[in-house]
């Protein structure tokens, strides 16, 4: 077990280290830097070029991009990622607070698409081609088609701007309401979807009629009995969806203004600040890598038959 | 509280209730299955007694019906099958009258249950201790005090190492470890009733035996009657008190083992047992039945066994094909469906 996590560890480096190679290759292809992208157009042309020679000096921006990134690995395995060219501070300052408010989302968003999504693929499965099966599985359809930012701002209508329940950009403890509820119910849809078909598969197998035959109660048999079995199947769609939440956030969060690595990771790439933009990736590809490998984790513990080979 | 773990489930060796009181009593049991070639009638009007504490066999070929009947007693039909008539009474209660509560408790408290395929019945994501002890728990006993008498259960039905086999998954057993498992599982609320549904078909054949001792040996200890459904005439002889043979959804004779095998009164039965192997026998032919079981949804309008029938052909027998036979006395004991019978009935 500690050696597979290790292992998985281990082969998570080459993955970042790629993921990064990737950013600078990009950034290395776009004309402006973080630099040039602030002070242009707002000084007189020499005093511009000067003060812009200056700071691309203090910012390595001056050396051809793989000195950049050797630089910056560097910097990365002494624990420093880096300060911020537009916020002139220590870009790790900035994202802790991001990411725990990314984390806050997400986690709400997950349970919503949690409850909502298995909730509603367990009953319809148990009430199958019921009236609750077909509205679930046509709303489903709808949700599994729609994008989350699009879904976003048809929340932002019928709930502030039509009925009012919430201010358009709320303040406090609601305002994690809208976003969550518009990562969480997209999620929702496919989770639902999957949760069906699987517990239909389950509920047609022999140990639960054993189980029935046995006089165990209907509650239990599809709780008990069949959900864990369907978990197997539930499990592997919730990791890649964990994944999905955290590519919705960046879009969602900008639309509700929630102050998210998401957002973050927006300005960032609007700023050309690189050392921040490159830390957001680096953030999100860490959790994306983690989240998968406690899925894999929990489903060998879930399923005694899977065994975690180091 | 528990009522029904009555003492430890190894040492106890009732007699069980006085034998021959009525147990299971089946009167015109009907089941069919809707399929797009029309209606499939699996049990075709079944009338069948249990008493208490005997050991009925059932048997037949495939397709015959056996398996519907036995889950039809139990009312585990699932749509596109349906009952659609007749009557179950067990210990006088009718068990198609009952509300959805009672008929769980009849399940597995009255009457238990043993199926084929032992692997595929049990849970792959569940200790093995835990669906012994699921029933009991239901039953009020607490998680640890269930446990224990899991294991004790499990020891009973002869697992070896059962405090270890208990912290198993199915997926570590062997078939023959896996039925023994569902056998304590059946057992494990001490029903007055098993029905063993050929228990040892996906089973190896060194193991097959040692599963049908042990299915005697517990119903005799908790004093439970049997239904073993079953096509091992072989086994008939050993196990069975009474017999009953399906053909097409009907039974069409039953009677007491020695009766029936010394004398079987319905062409089908003579013929299963002129097809079944014997031992010290040597050189004797076995001959089979020509034809086969006939559509279940194009049944014919008279006995269902007549296109087979040698008998019907040597007596120039008519109406078997065209008016169903009913059932009639056969031999000191039996009944039967056959109009050959119709001259000698009581």
């Amino acid at each position: 077990m500690a050696r597979y996590v290790l292992r998985r560890l281990l082969l998570a480096v080459p993955v970042v280290v790629g993921i990064m190679l990737i950013t600078f290759l990009i950034k290395a292809v776009i004309p402006t830097d973080a630099v040039t992208a602030q002070f242009q157009g707002q000084m007189s042309e020499a005093d511009a070029a000067q003060a812009i020679a200056a700071l691309r000096a203090k910012y390595h921006l001056d050396l051809p991009w793989y000195r950049q990134f050797v630089l910056y690995v560097e910097s990365l395995l002494h624990g420093d990622l880096g300060e911020s060219i537009r916020l002139r501070r220590p870009v790790s300052s900035e994202i802790g607070f991001r990411y725990l408010n990314t984390l806050m989302l997400t986690g709400a968003a997950l349970s919503i698409a949690l409850v909502v999504g298995m909730g509603t693929g367990i009953l319809a499965a148990v009430r199958r081609n019921s009236w609750l099966d077909v509205t679930a599985t046509t709303v489903g359809l709808f949700g599994t088609s729609m994008p989350a930012f699009f879904f976003g701002l048809l929340l932002i209508l019928v709930v502030s701007v039509w009925l009012r329940w919430l201010p358009v950009v709320p303040r406090g403890p609601a305002a994690i309401v809208l976003p969550a509820l518009a990562l969480g119910l997209i999620e929702a849809a496919p989770l639902s979807r999957v949760t069906r078909t699987a517990m239909i598969d389950v509920l047609r197998r022999d140990y639960i009629r054993a189980a029935r035959a046995r006089g165990t109660g209907e509650i239990a048999l599809v709780l008990r009995h069949a959900l864990p079995n369907a978990l197997l199947v539930v499990l592997t769609v919730i990791g890649l969806q964990i994944g999905n939440l955290l590519g919705g956030a960046f879009i969602v969060e900008t639309i509700f203004s929630w102050h998210g690595i998401g957002e973050l990771a927006v300005e960032a790439i609007g700023w050309r600040d690189f050392a921040l933009t490159q830390a957001v990736i680096l953030v999100s590809a860490g959790t994306y890598l983690a989240v998968n490998l406690v899925a894999d984790i929990l489903y060998a513990w879930v399923d005694p038959r899977v065994e975690l080979a180091a | 509280m528990s009522s029904t773990l009555r003492a430890d489930p190894v040492t106890t060796a009732s007699d069980g209730p006085a034998s021959g009181e009525q147990l299971l009593a089946v009167r015109g049991l009907r089941t069919s299955f809707k399929t797009s070639r029309g209606e499939l009638k699996a049990v075709d009007g079944v009338d069948l007694d249990v008493a208490a504490g005997e050991v009925l066999c059932l048997v037949g070929e495939s397709g015959s019906g056996k398996s519907v009947l036995a889950l039809s007693l139990l009312r585990l039909i699932e749509p596109p099958g349906s009952i659609l008539g007749g009557e179950v009474r067990f210990e006088g209660r009718d068990v198609g009258a009952m509300p959805r509560r009672a008929l769980r408790r009849l399940r597995g408290r009255d009457i238990g249950i043993v199926f084929q395929q032992p692997q595929g019945c049990l849970n792959p994501v569940r200790r093995i201790g835990w669906q012994v002890a699921e029933p009991l728990m239901r039953d009020g006993l607490g998680r640890a005090k269930a446990w224990d008498a899991a294991v004790e259960l499990l020891r009973a039905v002869g697992l070896p190492a059962p405090a270890d086999k208990a912290s198993a998954y199915p997926h570590q057993l062997s078939g023959g470890q896996a039925q023994r498992v569902m056998i304590a599982v059946a057992l494990a609320l001490r029903p007055r009733l098993l029905i063993a549904d050929e228990p040892t078909t996906a089973l190896d054949v060194t193991v097959q035996a040692q599963i049908l001792d042990l299915l005697r040996e517990r119903c005799r200890a908790i004093g439970a009657a049997m239904i073993l459904v079953t096509h091992d005439l072989g086994v008939v002889a050993k196990l069975a008190d009474r017999v009953a043979v399906m053909y097409a959804g009907r039974i069409v004779e039953q009677g007491p083992v020695a009766d029936l095998f010394a004398a079987p009164r319905h062409p089908y039965t003579r013929g299963l047992l002129r097809a079944a192997p014997r031992l010290g026998e040597i050189g004797e032919r076995l001959t089979d039945i020509p034809g086969g079981i006939p559509d279940l949804a194009r049944m014919p309008p008279g006995c269902a066994f007549a296109p087979r029938c040698d008998t019907r052909r040597a007596l120039g027998l008519d109406r078997c094909l065209d008016e169903a036979p009913p059932v009639f006395a056969a031999g000191p004991a039996g009944r039967a469906r056959c109009w050959a019978l119709a001259g000698d009935a009581a």
